[in-house]
């Protein structure tokens, strides 16, 4: 049904949430809960998102394992893991609400593994200070789904008691993909979209939209990410005039499987590490002792002994260097192969066997076992496993106020989750992304309410359906046209080739002209087959979506002239203490993306005065230092 | 190491559709949804396939290989014979919306039917103690994955849609035993509406639904037949009985 026809279906709410994963349906949660009446938009069915692929665990400083922890030390780590780059108060507010959202998902039936005094068992991730992730066996990401998804259903059977209609205040929209993010009079309208069974199109007004789409994945070639990781959201936060903060941030993780080649890429879950598995190059060489950076040499043992002695006592000795945070391990592999030390696959050995009683492995890596097994024919409680980088997160995303949540200069729109910047600065500490989801789409869905009980209803108008539907429909008028499959074979070999794990300028400005050329090539998309349930017409709307992400992480990694976290450029090795007062900041003209650089808000005098000096002397230039923070 | 491999898949919609034979490349290690995405980008651009994760943690890419329910990324090349025929259909239990897509709308109608979770009132968050291995029995159940292959082999849905408004299926039961289990849970009955409004006497416990599951729950022995029993137990206790005649007579 297009716009034109009175037919086209129409669904009103006072909040739209885009994205079903952590983030969507905590957000959900809390705008029904205000009294609102919600829609979520699922990309896929209820319960797939990408969420259910976390598996190590969700981090929060509950102390339950070591009660020397507390919020200041996550915060510490967390400002640490991301290089000083991190927008100070989403990390001081994560930090600060994090076990509070742990707790609240036991209160809705969540059944996490226990301490031998019964509370929630915490485990040892990179770059944590103390055992600090809340987990079910190496599935916490599914537990934190159905939980939630669950809740929704409790929220549902309540409305159903109240008004008799289960779905009359809060309704979940499966397998549907919105297309574009309306806008009346500069402020959020609604968004319209089609049903990926049907190919129906379908408007959806509402004056507050959240946006939780997660990552960006699918735009590489290696990744862990599901088919649904198309960078949706950023590109239509993009589109409908947001910005987006640090694109050049890609988090590969270390360990991704490497052999048979149709699973490269699948996550093996940083809890190998934390359990104690040890990473060793071709010539059985523990290699990780030769990559502890100077900013983390007090913290990390240089020695087999000690890093071995750290697991029975954590408190006089440092930590092994296989948890340092995931970049410099991530970096640490590709060097080992790249020195022809990898493995006959390209990558190198992961192993637990040696250290880990067989069933203690299978209790603790139950999935992982699982994976390996069934999978690549490898049995981890015998064997070692064979692992390299996979990408699996994106650090940059919507530009938003901490507190709220909203995107900057859009008002009306909202963004939490993987799809929202500035939280995990340059580089993401693992167990921290399920956290983010749960304490910033707590924040959006408030941020929502708040804005929809002032700022009222907002009606779409007939010239907005109008183009947006007609965007739908092009596709199908084309005859002979580009195929969407082999365009997006071709962008994740421009991205995996030349924007990657390590960078330089040349290959940079080589991708920027490639992209645009795809892109260029991608509006003449012809798609073959009818509506019904066809992947060749959604790839296409996906694919324009990737390639606006491929973009911004192009032109804002050409600008950074430095290496720090997720961003590596080999023509800068260090880092910059310049470049850390700094946001790469992207916006979208209509045609294309353009970056300028924005100051970063200045750590205030009581976040700053909870570092050593020393330490944040790595990081800030001496007139930093000498200003001792803002106030 | 590329071979290749005759596949035949099911194609059409509701209203109509058949058997397609295709031949596709096949290399060392793929599984096959591999092999259905390369058909889908090389020869069928409009082949509907679910997935997700592609690492067996989703539950989304359910169908039928050669007749059995399983997940398709789980399911390798060589584990077939090299010049036997992949016969790759939807799942039979739910209606085909097209190609290997079908609408399992089904299941999430019984998720909304079965009561909530219902914690200790008095129980301030953050405040809750349990042991391991009272969590446990309940943490397998919360291992599914929803990926409704129980649902599709289950008989007694599977050619009866006549039964199916009234039996919820084995997803479900372990969802109801998961809660019965669930060391806080304060919900009451929970065993005797799993008989009287979800069905689970309809259940001969043949234990198909075991065999299919792919996060290898024992869905049968540790869910239905402790939740069966249970029901006996309640319903069927002597003593239960007579104290329930005592009341009828009193309330008469």
């Amino acid at each position: 049904m297009t716009a034109n026809d009175s037919t086209l279906q129409r669904e009103k709410y006072d909040v739209l949430i885009i994205g079903a994963g952590g983030a969507g349906l905590r957000a959900a949660v809390e705008a029904r809960e205000a009294g609102l009446s919600v829609a979520i938009i699922c990309k896929s069915l209820f319960g797939k998102a990408h969420t259910v692929m976390a598996e190590g665990g969700a981090a929060a400083s509950m102390g339950n394992v070591n009660d020397k922890d507390n919020w200041m030390v996550h915060f510490r780590d967390t400002m640490r893991g991301g290089k000083f780059l991190n927008h100070f108060r989403m990390a001081e507010l994560h930090a600060k609400e994090a076990p509070d959202r742990i707790w609240e998902l036991e209160m809705w039936g969540a059944l996490f593994d226990r301490t031998k005094a019964g509370k929630i068992s915490q485990r040892n991730f990179g770059g944590h200070e103390y055992p600090r992730l809340a987990h079910v066996g190496d599935r916490t990401g599914l537990e934190i789904i159905r939980t939630m998804q669950q809740k929704i259903v409790q929220l549902q059977q309540k409305d159903g008691r109240e008004f008799g209609d289960m779905e009359s205040k809060i309704k979940v929209f499966a397998e549907c993909t919105i297309t574009e993010i309306l806008k009346e009079n500069g402020r959020i309208s609604g968004a319209y979209g089609y049903w990926r069974e049907s190919g129906e199109e379908v408007l959806f007004e509402a004056p507050a939209v959240v946006i939780a789409t997660g990552g960006v994945g699918k735009t590489f070639k290696i990744t862990s990410n599901s088919w649904e990781g198309t960078g949706d959201g950023h590109a239509l936060a993009l589109k409908a005039g947001a910005n987006l903060v640090d694109m050049e941030f890609l988090q590969f993780h270390p360990t991704g499987m490497v052999w048979p080649p149709s699973v490269r890429g699948i996550l093996v879950t940083e809890s190998v590490r934390g359990e104690g598995g040890i990473l060793t190059n071709s010539l059985g060489e523990r290699f990780m002792f030769k990559y502890i950076p100077d900013v983390f040499k007090d913290k990390y043992a240089d020695n087999e002994e000690e890093a071995d002695r750290w697991y029975l006592d954590q408190d006089n000795n440092r930590r092994p260097p296989e948890l340092l945070p995931r970049d410099e391990v991530a970096r640490a592999i590709n060097s080992e192969v790249k020195a022809g030390r990898g493995t006959e696959h390209g990558g190198v050995f992961l192993d637990v066997s040696k250290r880990i009683p067989a069933e203690v492995i299978k209790k603790r890596l139950p999935s992982m076992w699982h994976q390996f097994y069934e999978l690549a024919g490898v049995d981890i409680t015998k064997e070692a496993m064979e692992v390299g980088p996979t990408c699996h997160y994106v650090m940059g995303g919507v530009e938003v106020e901490p507190d709220t949540a909203a995107a900057v200069g859009v008002p009306g729109l909202y963004a939490a989750g993987e799809v929202a910047g500035g939280m995990h600065g340059s580089n993401r500490l693992g167990g921290n992304s399920l956290t983010d989801l749960l304490v910033f789409g707590r924040r959006a869905g408030a941020g929502a309410v708040s804005y929809v009980k002032s700022a009222g209803a907002n009606p779409v108008s007939a010239a907005s359906i109008k183009s947006a539907a007609d965007r739908i429909e092009a596709p199908f008028s084309r005859a002979g046209g580009e195929n969407s499959y082999s365009l997006h074979a071709e962008l994740q070999e421009v991205t995996h080739n030349l924007i990657g794990i390590i960078r330089t300028r040349t290959e940079i400005e080589e991708a920027i002209v490639k992209i645009a050329d795809i892109r260029n090539r991608s509006k003449n998309v012809a798609v073959s087959g009818g509506r019904l349930f066809n992947p060749g017409f959604h790839l296409a709307f996906d694919l324009d979506n990737m390639l606006l992400v491929a973009e911004s992480t192009a032109k804002s990694a050409l600008l950074r002239e430095e290496s720090r976290g997720g961003h590596t450029r080999d023509d800068f090795p260090g880092m910059n203490n310049k470049w850390r007062q700094v946001n790469n900041i992207a916006s979208f003209d209509g045609s294309q993306v353009n970056i300028k650089a924005q100051p970063l808000p200045v750590l205030p005098k009581e976040l700053f005065d909870l570092f050593d000096i020393h330490e944040l002397e790595k990081y800030m230039t001496p007139e930093e230092i000498a200003k001792g923070g803002s106030n | 190491m590329a071979r290749t491999l005759n596949l035949r898949i099911w194609r059409g919609d509701a209203n109509d559709g058949g058997l397609k034979d295709v031949k596709v490349e096949v290399n060392e290690g793929e599984v096959v949804l591999d092999v259905i995405h390369r058909v889908q980008a090389t020869q069928m651009g409009d082949l509907a396939v679910r997935w997700n994760c592609k690492a067996g943690k989703c539950g989304s890419c359910s169908m039928e290989i050669n007749g059995k329910p399983r997940l398709a990324c789980m399911t390798q090349v060589a584990s077939f014979d090299e010049s036997e025929t992949i016969t790759v259909t939807p799942l039979r239990a739910f209606p085909v919306i097209k190609d290997l897509v079908t609408d399992v709308s089904f299941n999430y109608k019984k998720a909304m039917e079965i009561p909530a979770y219902e914690p200790p009132k008095d129980l301030a968050p953050g405040e809750a103690r349990m042991q391991q291995v009272d969590v446990e029995r309940s943490q397998e159940f919360r291992k599914c994955i929803e990926c409704f292959l129980c649902q599709d082999t289950c008989h007694v849905i599977r050619d009866h849609e006549e039964n199916k408004k009234s039996f919820a299926g084995p997803r479900f039961f372990i969802r109801i035993a998961e809660l019965d289990m669930h060391p806080l849970d304060m919900l009451k009955n929970r065993k005797r509406t799993a008989q009287e409004e979800h069905g689970i006497g309809m259940c001969n416990i043949t234990k198909c639904c075991t065999e299919v599951c792919p996060e290898h729950i024992k869905i049968t022995d540790n869910a239905i037949i402790p939740m069966k029993e249970r029901v006996v137990d309640i319903k069927y206790d002597p003593a239960r009985m007579f104290a329930g005649l005592l009341k009828r007579e009193k309330r008469s």
